[in-house]
């Protein structure tokens, strides 16, 4: 993934009390973890709070990180944890407003997208934009599957399921981006 | 349904096994019978065209970067705090234990009490061989460990509920 000391190396950096050497996993994960934390809550205000959070839990659980699977992988089970209980709260804000409000927030979400769809019509923004559309479920799985270079095994251990599931899960996701694809960017796709 | 001499695999899941194959998965078998299916089948061939191009799209999509300050930021969160020790150094094996041998020796010992008093003989009544109704419950009740028991029960159960409304209160707090 990147060069200098392993992520094995820095962590016991970090347990032996050498605190600044955790800048580099925050500096060699921010992207992956960011990436992930955006698909959950679709806002970068959100989601860069949530990230940083997620690093300070990733801290101060540090040392029970044994090293049995990547560090990755483990870090990518709390940003799940995290992700959900961020949503489990957001849910319950999004349940006291009424509909009106939430169909006014939805429409101007909608032309937002075909403004966007306007302007950017470079092919890597409108997969990230497809993506964006799915719901935060099957945008996660995809992008632990392509972005973070995780295994069906370790998408597996992350989110608590069979690797089967992991599989079926992956598989269904890709099916609705498609469709997201085909319905929202028909032309550009078309274009390819 | 006609078959396909083209297709030994059929049209079944034709999507997911096109993705498994560009994903390296399956068998080699599989594999080898999709890449041949790939090569000669017209339907099969533009699928599989039509996936790739989406796979390799995908693929090549860029990360999301956070903002400038960012590791800035994380690094002087953390400056308030310490690692917490690992969880296995301050969970006591010993209480767990503990615990899991109370539990089952309450449970083994309310089956001994419940199978002394069935009453053998009566076995081949198709009745239930004990009768409930002649178990005096008040003995129990009445008995000094019990009620003791009990009482540790109940006063254990408000300090949970202190110790949640207290949690409640400085959250409300927290919020205003």
């Amino acid at each position: 993934m990147s060069t200098g000391p392993s992520d094995i190396e820095i962590i016991s950096m970090v347990l032996k009390g050498d605190h600044n050497a955790y800048a580099l996993l925050v500096e060699r994960y921010k992207s992956y973890v960011f990436t992930l934390t955006l698909r959950f809550t679709k806002s970068r205000e959100d989601a860069e709070e949530v990230s940083q959070d997620i690093f300070v839990k990733a801290y101060r659980s540090l040392a029970d990180f044994k090293g049995a699977s990547k560090f990755s992988t483990w870090l990518y089970t709390i940003v799940n944890t995290t992700c959900i209980t961020f949503l489990r709260k957001k849910r319950l804000q999004v349940q006291s407003l009424d509909d009106e409000r939430t169909f006014e927030v939805a429409d101007s979400q909608d032309s937002g997208l075909r403004a966007n769809q306007v302007e950017q019509k470079s092919r890597l923004s409108m997969v990230n934009q497809a993506i964006a559309l799915l719901n935060p479920d099957d945008a996660e799985i995809i992008t632990l599957f392509y972005k973070n270079e995780q295994s069906l095994e370790e998408i597996g251990q992350i989110l608590g399921l069979e690797v089967n599931t992991a599989k079926v899960r992956l598989h269904r996701a890709r099916a609705r981006l498609k469709e997201k694809m085909e319905k929202y960017f028909a032309e550009e796709v078309r274009d390819l | 349904m006609k078959e396909n001499l083209n297709n030994p695999l059929g049209d079944d899941n034709l999507d997911e096994r096109l993705w498994e194959y560009i994903d390296g998965l399956g068998s080699p078998g599989e594999r080898s019978a999709i890449e041949k299916l790939v090569k000669t089948n017209q339907q099969w061939k533009e699928k599989h065209q039509e996936i790739l191009e989406l796979h390799q799209l995908v693929q090549s999509s860029v990360l999301e970067e956070p903002s400038l300050r960012f590791t800035k930021n994380v690094m002087e969160e953390i400056a308030k705090y310490q690692i917490a020790p690992a969880t296995k150094t301050y969970i006591n094996n010993k209480i767990i234990w503990s615990l899991g041998i109370f539990f089952v020796a309450m449970i083994v010992g309310s089956l001994v009490y419940g199978f002394g008093q069935i009453d053998w003989k009566t076995t081949s009544d198709p009745k239930l061989p004990i009768d409930i109704s002649k178990i005096d419950f008040s003995k129990f009740f009445s008995n000094t460990y019990v009620n003791i028991f009990m009482m540790i029960n109940v006063i254990l159960g408000l300090m949970l509920l202190d110790r949640f409304l207290e949690v409640k209160k400085k959250k409300i707090q927290k919020e205003a």
